[in-house]
C-alpha cells in the first residue's frame, strides 16, 4: 500500500505538514547563532566537515524543546528515520546513536518532501554504481532487486550502465571526504525510498484520502442553499459565555475525580495490574449491594441515576411510595421505542397510548395539553421519535420534582450508608502471585497527593491512592 | 452564474456573522479560568497486556461496555474479539474483504461491525443460536470507503465514509434511514453523544460537525484545524467535542459556547493525531500520534503530563497488538492498566 509519490499532482497533505515541521527543526539546527555546533568529524582516516555527533543532536533537542532525554532521542530518531539526518558510520542503518557517532544533514535535494519520483531507472543506476564500484557490495535483497530491474527495464540497460559509469568517474575526481558524503546521502535516500525487506516503509501510511475539498461535493447552488439554511439556523442558537463553559468543565472534573480510575485508582484493586476482576464484579449491573462511589454518582446528575439499572430500580421504589411511578414507567417505555426494533414501533406506541396517554388510562401521565395534542397527532403516524416531546416533558418533571426529593429521602440516605467501600487489596495478601510486569503504584499517586495538598480531596477519600 | 455567486456570498456572510457571534461570548481564556488549579502530577503508563494473534496491521479496535472484551480489525482479514484480561481470543471472524479500516462493538455486546474499502458496513451477530458467528447484515450504500462506524443500539448504527457523508442505518431492514451530508472532505471518524441524540464527525475538510440524529441536519460546524481531523470524541458530560488532527494538535470545542476553547499542542510534537479518548472525569486526554507515541494531556491546563512511547517498530510477524500509528487508544488503555 505504498503511496504514489506524485499522486495525480495532488500533495499527500498529512505527510507534508509533518515534514514541514521537521524541516523547520532542521533549519533551526543549522542556524548560525542558535543552532548546533558543527565540526569536523573523523571517519577512520578521512575528515568530514560540517558534521555533528549523535549526542550533539540530542543535547540540542533537549535544550530547544525542554524535553527529557528519552523524548529527545525519539524526536532525533524520527529525523534520522525520515532521512533528514544521516549517519556517516554504518550508513545502512538509519538509527540515531546517542554517542560520538558522526551524522550530517541531508541535502535538501534529497529531502523526502521534495518528492522527486524515485523511479526504477534511478534505483537501477544507484544499484549499478554500487555493483561496479565494488564487487560484493550489494546486499542479498539488493542483488534480487537488481536482477529484477535488469529484466524489467532491459531495454534501457545500456543507458543504466553508462550513467552509472559516468557518475562513478565524476565522483573519482572529488576529494575523498566529498565522495563519502555523497555516497552516504544517496544511501540514506534509497533506504527511505526503497526500504530493505523487514524494515518499515516510512513513506507507507494509511490509505490515500483523495477527497480533500472534494470534487465529490459539487459546489453548486443546491450546496450553497443548504449551507445557507444550516448557517441561518446555527446563527440563531444561544451561545453561552466561555467563562461559564470552562467553569463547567472544571467543576465536572473535580466532581468525578474520585471516580476516575486513572486519576484516583480504584478499589479493591486495578484489574489490569492485579489480574483480579473484583472491581468489575462489584460494579456490574445488578449486585446485592452497590459500591459507595456508584451511589454517590446518582446524586451528581439525573441521567446518572437513570442510566444505572440499580439506580432506576431504587428510584422506582421511591416513586411508588409517592404514587408517581407511572412517570418512570412511561419514560422507560419511550426509551424502548426510541432504541428498539423498527418492526415493533407501531405495537409499542399503541401500548404506550393505551397505558399512559389515553383518557382513563391505568397509568395516566400528566403532560401539558400542548404536548399531549402534538403527541396524539403524531401517534396517527407512529415513528421512532413520536414520543420525544412527551418523554422530555416527563423527564423534566421527574428531574425538577421527584429527583431532588429522592436525594433527600431516607431511602437514598440508607442506600448510601449501606453501600460498600471495598477494601484495598494489599500486595502482601498474594505473595505468590506472579506479576506480569513490575506493578507500579497507581498512576494517580502523584496527583492524589497534589489534590490533598490543595485541600480539594473533597468527597469521601476512602479511595486509596497507592497499591 | 450570477445567482450562484450571490448564494456563495450570502453563505460567506452568514459564516462571518457566526464568527462574530462566537467572539462576542469569548469572555475568558483557559489560563484565566484554570488559574487556581495545579497541574496533574506526572502519569506513568506501563504495558499490562499484549494481545497477540493478528498477522498484519491492525487498523482499528473498540472496547465493549463491560471493559473486558474488545474487538480488533486487521488487514489480515480477521476480526478478533478478545478477552483482554486473560488475553484469550473469544472469536476470530474471517472477513470477506480484508481491507478493513474500522470496527465497533455494540453497547449490548451482541453485535460487532466492521468495514473498509469494500464501502460496506458488515454486522456480525456474536450471540447466534448455533454458536457460529455469521454476517447478519451488509449495509451497502456508501460510494466511498468506510472510515468509522458506531452502534447506537442493536437496531441502529451510524457510519462515516470517504464519500463525505455519514449514514444512519436501520440494521433490521438493512436500509439507510438518514444521510448526513455537508462535509467537503472524506469523513474520517465519528462519535455518538452520551444521550444518543447527537453525533459528531471529523473530516478531511478540516472541520468537525455536530449532527442532530432525529432531524438529519448539521447543527454546528467547528473549524480551526489546519489539516484533516482524524479522531473525535465527546467530553464525558457531552458538552464538548474533542478533535485530533494531522496538524499535530487536539482541540476542545464547547457546544454551548459554539467555539474552540482549548488547543493541546507542543512545538516538539510534529506528527498528526490518530486517535484520542478522555478519561472518565475528563481531566485527562489520551491521544495517540503518528510517531507511535501516546501523549497524556491535563485537559484543564493544556499541558502534557505523561507520555507512553512504543519501542521501535517490531516486525509484524510478532503479531503485536496494535499498530500504534493507527490506533493506540485501546492499547493505551490497556497499557494504562485502568478501565478507561
Amino acid at each position: 500500500m505504498t503511496i504514489n509519490t506524485l499522486a495525480k499532482g495532488g500533495l499527500h497533505r498529512e505527510q507534508m505538514s509533518c515534514f514541514r515541521k521537521m524541516e523547520k527543526v532542521i533549519v533551526a539546527m543549522q542556524d548560525p547563532d542558535m543552532g548546533m555546533k558543527m565540526r569536523n568529524q573523523r571517519l577512520l582516516i578521512t575528515v568530514i566537515p560540517h558534521a555533528m555527533t549523535g549526542q550533539d543532536v540530542i543535547t540540542w533537542l533537549i535544550q530547544k524543546y525542554h524535553i527529557c532525554e528519552e523524548e529527545a532521542l525519539h524526536l532525533g530518531e524520527m529525523l534520522v528515520r525520515y532521512g533528514y539526518i544521516y549517519p556517516l558510520k554504518e550508513p545502512r542503518c538509519l538509527v540515531l546513536r546517542p554517542d560520538e557517532s558522526p551524522y550530517r544533514f541531508q541535502t535538501p535535494y534529497f529531502w523526502t518532501s521534495t518528492r522527486w519520483p524515485a523511479t526504477e531507472l534511478d534505483y537501477a543506476i544507484h544499484l549499478a554504481k554500487k555493483n561496479i564500484r565494488k564487487q560484493g557490495e550489494l546486499m542479498e535483497y539488493e542483488k534480487e532487486r537488481y536482477s529484477l530491474l535488469h529484466k524489467r527495464i532491459n531495454h534501457t540497460w545500456d543507458f543504466v550502465v553508462m550513467q552509472a559509469r559516468e557518475q562513478l568517474r565524476a565522483s573519482k575526481q572529488r576529494r575523498k571526504a566529498d565522495r563519502i558524503v555523497l555516497e552516504c546521502q544517496e544511501q540514506a535516500y534509497w533506504l527511505i525510498n526503497r526500504p530493505p525487506p523487514g524494515v518499515q516503509n516510512m513513506l507507507d501510511w494509511a490509505l490515500e484520502r483523495p477527497n480533500n475539498f472534494s470534487t465529490r461535493v459539487p459546489l453548486n447552488s443546491d450546496y450553497y442553499k443548504s449551507e445557507i439554511e444550516t448557517s441561518r439556523r446555527a446563527l440563531g442558537r444561544n451561545r453561552v459565555k466561555s467563562s461559564v463553559c470552562l467553569e463547567g468543565f472544571i467543576k465536572y472534573s473535580e466532581q468525578y475525580q474520585n471516580h476516575d480510575p486513572i486519576m484516583q485508582g480504584c478499589l479493591p484493586s486495578n484489574p489490569w495490574i492485579s489480574d483480579d476482576i473484583a472491581y468489575w464484579t462489584m460494579n456490574s449491573e445488578i449486585v446485592p449491594v452497590p459500591t459507595r462511589l456508584r451511589v454517590e454518582r446518582w446524586s451528581f446528575r439525573f441521567m446518572e441515576l437513570l442510566s444505572d439499572a440499580m439506580g432506576r430500580r431504587e428510584f422506582m421504589t421511591y416513586l411508588e411510595k409517592e404514587f408517581s411511578a407511572e412517570n418512570l414507567h412511561f419514560w422507560q417505555a419511550c426509551e424502548e421505542i426510541r432504541h428498539g426494533e423498527s418492526s415493533k414501533i407501531v405495537e409499542k406506541v399503541e401500548d404506550v397510548y393505551k397505558n399512559f396517554l389515553a383518557p382513563g388510562a391505568a397509568r395516566w401521565v400528566n403532560i401539558d395539553s400542548k404536548t399531549m395534542d402534538k403527541t396524539l397527532e403524531g401517534i396517527k403516524r407512529p415513528h421512532r421519535f413520536v414520543m420525544d416531546d412527551a418523554q422530555m416533558h416527563i423527564y423534566f418533571l421527574m428531574k425538577k420534582d421527584s429527583y431532588p426529593r429522592y436525594l433527600k429521602s431516607d431511602l437514598y440516605k440508607n442506600m448510601l450508608a449501606k453501600a460498600v467501600v471495598p477494601q484495598e487489596t494489599k500486595k502482601s495478601v498474594f505473595p505468590f502471585m506472579r506479576r506480569q510486569r513490575h506493578s507500579s503504584p497507581s498512576p494517580a499517586q502523584a496527583s492524589a497527593q497534589a489534590a490533598e495538598e490543595d485541600g480539594r480531596a473533597g468527597t469521601n477519600s476512602a479511595a486509596g491512592s497507592h497499591f | 452564474m450570477g445567482e450562484m455567486e450571490q448564494l456563495r456570498k450570502e453563505a460567506e456572510s452568514l459564516k462571518d456573522q457566526i464568527t462574530a457571534a462566537r467572539k462576542a461570548v469569548q469572555d475568558s481564556t483557559l489560563q484565566e479560568a484554570a488559574a487556581g488549579i495545579t497541574v496533574v502530577g506526572r502519569i506513568q503508563m506501563k504495558t499490562r497486556k499484549t494481545l497477540r494473534g493478528h498477522l498484519a496491521k491492525i487498523y482499528a479496535m473498540h472496547w465493549s461496555t463491560d471493559s473486558k472484551l474488545c474487538v480488533s480489525a486487521s488487514q489480515d482479514g480477521k476480526l478478533i474479539v478478545w478477552d483482554s484480561i486473560t488475553t484469550n481470543k473469544v472469536n476470530a471472524i474471517p472477513l470477506k474483504s480484508s481491507w478493513v479500516m474500522t470496527c465497533a462493538y455494540a453497547p449490548s455486546g451482541n453485535l460487532v461491525a466492521c468495514g473498509g474499502l469494500d464501502n460496506m458496513c458488515s454486522i456480525y451477530n456474536l450471540k447466534g443460536k448455533d454458536g457460529n458467528v455469521k454476517v447478519m447484515r451488509e449495509l451497502a450504500a456508501h460510494t466511498g470507503y468506510l472510515s468509522c462506524c458506531r452502534f447506537i443500539s442493536d437496531t441502529e448504527i451510524i457510519t462515516s465514509s470517504g464519500d463525505c457523508t455519514c449514514i444512519l442505518w436501520d440494521i433490521e431492514t438493512g436500509t439507510q434511514k438518514t444521510v448526513f451530508a455537508g462535509h467537503q472532505g472524506d469523513c474520517m471518524s465519528l462519535a455518538v453523544a452520551p444521550d444518543f441524540k447527537f453525533f459528531i464527525s471529523g473530516a478531511c475538510d478540516f472541520t468537525a460537525k455536530l449532527w442532530d440524529i432525529r432531524e438529519g441536519t448539521c447543527r454546528q460546524t467547528f473549524g480551526g484545524h489546519e489539516s484533516d481531523v482524524n479522531a473525535i470524541g465527546f467530553f464525558p458530560n457531552g458538552n464538548a467535542v474533542i478533535t485530533g488532527s494531522d496538524d499535530a494538535t487536539c482541540k476542545l470545542f464547547d457546544l454551548r459556547a459554539d467555539q474552540e476553547l482549548i488547543t493541546y499542542q507542543d512545538s516538539s510534537i510534529m506528527c498528526g493525531v490518530t486517535s484520542l479518548a478522555p478519561s472518565l472525569s475528563g481531566r485527562l486526554l489520551l491521544a495517540g500520534y503518528d510517531d507511535f507515541n501516546v501523549n497524556i494531556w491535563d485537559m484543564l491546563k493544556a499541558e502534557r503530563v505523561g507520555k507512553y512511547m512504543w519501542k521501535l517498530y517490531i516486525p509484524l510477524e510478532n503479531g503485536r497488538k496494535v499498530d500504534p500509528a493507527e490506533d493506540s487508544e485501546g492499547s493505551c488503555r490497556v497499557a494504562a492498566g485502568t478501565e478507561h
